[in-house]
């Protein structure tokens, strides 16, 4: 009888455990410098999904940088007919969202809501957003994605999922959770290090680094199946798997002819062939979104530094110079600029570079920020850096003007990498 | 079968050198002691075993180079030190004189850099240290080289005194 009271209990501290994992705080720093004012006002209908919603809109677009909430002071109207826009003009508002949500008889929760020209007294769009039991966050993001590509023109990306890795003493844990760091998902947890964890293109799949052979090794594992592949283990290390934008080919870099060297491979492991020759480190391959180049890190002229090759053999071009070494380099969705993590004077800093012009600029002060990944529409960076003594999880619009620091309850987040658009 | 022999083997050193330190706290000695440490330091030291250690099994003396187990570098050089290569040497001749030991060499790096990129150095490290056994008299079928990375941090902590403890190939003997 103790023996069990003792398993329950020991039950109720894991949930509680599981569930302080959940928390999550975010900090914003800077604002970009054309904010759209718009009203955010709490949805009728069911008073509870319309609270959760509002808060789960509200925090996207702010943090997006982009967006300047207006309060609603009291004022709620659900229907266009219950809209006074002078009292919306008066508080500066450009656009008030407004709708109602319910539940339906089959669980689904079903939002309807309304984008309002404040300035023109139009209705800029109308939409019903519906979703399955308990995914009311998904609704909320999704509205989200909805008000900020009518209000930027720009694709949403607050309905897109990271991925990344947390550390706890020697515990590690692969994680896959929603743009704002919140619905954490576990994939995978283990006593062996996990390492650079990337996306399929299509969001169903990820390839990842794991240690629990002993060695270095890459596994693909279905994030709906949860089944994974072993796909290289050859002596030696195995590692930094990318997959090309068509899904079909895996870059990986294995040690097992000598030194790191960069290999493509089906994703299941077969029609393996080496791409590059150096006796130096080439590691870290990422194709552009042409699949036509792979940038990747290679200290082959002496230290590390960003170059990018054809993908089908050819020269190695180096693009990183000046001080520093370089790491870590990821192209941006357009292919036009890329990022990288760069290293000087002892400090991380996170780097863009325009491939025309060959400028590179700091998108952050430097510290220790690392591993660069851009959002789909290519206008935020998510990045590990480090506060409070803990490896957190960090954005930066793509212009350097919007910093967000995302804290996970506990351990040390690292490797993140942002998800595809579904 | 070979296990206990090697079992057996083991205890009997055990029982030999029972004044000795435990090899793990040899091993866990700090770099300088790894360069520093005397060569095998003969009968003359200490009455009680001096009879003994003819017998002994140099890698369970504390006394002698083997003890060292761990081979250090600068940061982001993956060549084996001219202080560090009277140890490895010392570990090649005695891996060609005992064929039936294996050992696996892991490369580990600071966390300077990306893990990525440390991967690759720590594995050059540790296959620098299995080609100097290699050319040093060891089989190729007794060694097998890891990377770690920056991965298994042995000391915490941004500063040199960590970094310089994590950059580092250990030659860890299978038991």
């Amino acid at each position: 009888m103790l023996k069990a009271m003792q398993s329950v209990l020991g039950l109720l501290m894991l949930l509680q455990s599981a569930l302080a994992i959940a928390g999550l705080s975010i900090e914003i720093i800077g604002a970009g410098e054309h904010q759209i004012p718009v009203a955010i006002v709490p949805m009728g209908g069911d008073e509870k999904l319309a609270q959760a919603i509002n808060e789960v809109v509200s925090g996207d677009l702010q943090r997006s940088g982009l967006f300047r909430l207006i309060d609603p002071a009291g004022k709620l109207p659900h229907q266009p007919s219950e809209v006074s826009y002078p009292d919306w003009q008066v508080r500066g508002a450009e656009a008030i969202a407004i709708g109602t949500v319910t539940t339906q008889a089959n669980g689904r929760i079903e939002a309807r809501f309304r984008l309002l020209d404040v300035v023109k007294h139009v209705e800029l769009m109308g939409q019903a957003v519906s979703v399955g039991d308990g995914q009311v966050r998904a609704i909320g993001h999704r509205i989200a994605d909805l008000i900020y590509e009518k209000l930027t023109g720009d694709q949403g990306v607050f309905s897109t999922r990271i991925a990344y890795v947390n550390r706890q003493g020697k515990k590690f844990s692969l994680i896959v959770a929603d743009s704002d760091g919140y619905n954490e998902q576990i994939v995978l947890t283990q006593n062996e290090p996990i390492m650079s964890p990337n996306w399929s293109p299509d969001g169903g799949h990820l390839a990842y680094v794991s240690f629990e052979t002993g060695h270095a090794a890459v596994f693909v594992q279905s994030l709906y199946t949860n089944q994974r592949k072993l796909v290289a283990d050859f002596p030696g290390s195995n590692s930094a798997p990318a997959w090309s934008s068509d899904g079909k080919r895996l870059a990986v870099v294995l040690t097992r002819d000598g030194g790191s060297q960069i290999y493509l491979m089906r994703p299941d492991g077969s029609e393996l062939r080496r791409i590059s020759f150096s006796g130096g480190i080439d590691t870290e391959p990422n194709f552009s979104p042409d699949g036509q180049y792979l940038l990747f890190t290679s200290d082959r002229g002496g230290s590390a530094q960003v170059y990018r090759m054809p993908v089908e053999g050819g020269a190695a071009q180096r693009l990183t110079f000046g001080g520093g070494t370089s790491y870590s380099p990821r192209h941006s969705p357009d292919g036009k600029s890329f990022v990288y993590t760069h290293l000087s004077g002892g400090k991380f800093s996170i780097s863009l570079q325009d491939f025309q012009s060959g400028q590179s600029e700091a998108l952050t002060e430097g510290g220790w920020e690392k591993k660069p990944s851009f959002a789909p529409n290519g206008k935020l960076i998510l990045f590990a850096s480090e506060a409070r003594g803990r490896g957190i999880l960090a954005t930066v619009s793509s212009d350097g003007r919007v910093k967000q620091h995302m804290f996970t309850q506990s351990g040390d987040a690292r490797e993140p990498v942002w998800g595809p658009r579904l | 079968m070979k296990k206990i022999i090697v079992s057996i083997v083991l205890l009997n050193l055990l029982a030999a050198c029972a004044s000795n330190k435990p090899q793990e706290t040899a091993a866990a000695s700090a770099p300088a002691a790894a360069a520093t440490a005397p060569v095998a330091a003969g009968g003359a030291s200490t009455g009680a075993t001096s009879t003994t250690q003819t017998v002994v099994d140099a890698l369970n003396d504390p006394k002698s180079i083997l003890a060292g187990r761990s081979v250090y570098y600068p940061f982001d050089v993956a060549a084996v030190q001219d202080a560090d290569k009277p140890l490895v040497q010392a570990h090649a001749k005695y891996l060609s004189e005992n064929a039936k030991r294996t050992v696996k060499l892991e490369g580990n790096c600071d966390e300077r850099g990306s893990n990525e990129y440390n991967l690759g150095l720590g594995q050059r490290r540790a296959d620098g240290v299995q080609k100097m056994l290699e050319l040093g008299g060891a089989k190729a079928a007794q060694l097998t080289s890891v990377s770690y990375g920056e991965e298994k941090p042995k000391a915490a902590g941004h500063e040199e005194a960590a970094w310089s403890q994590n950059r580092r190939t250990d030659i860890n003997y299978a038991k």
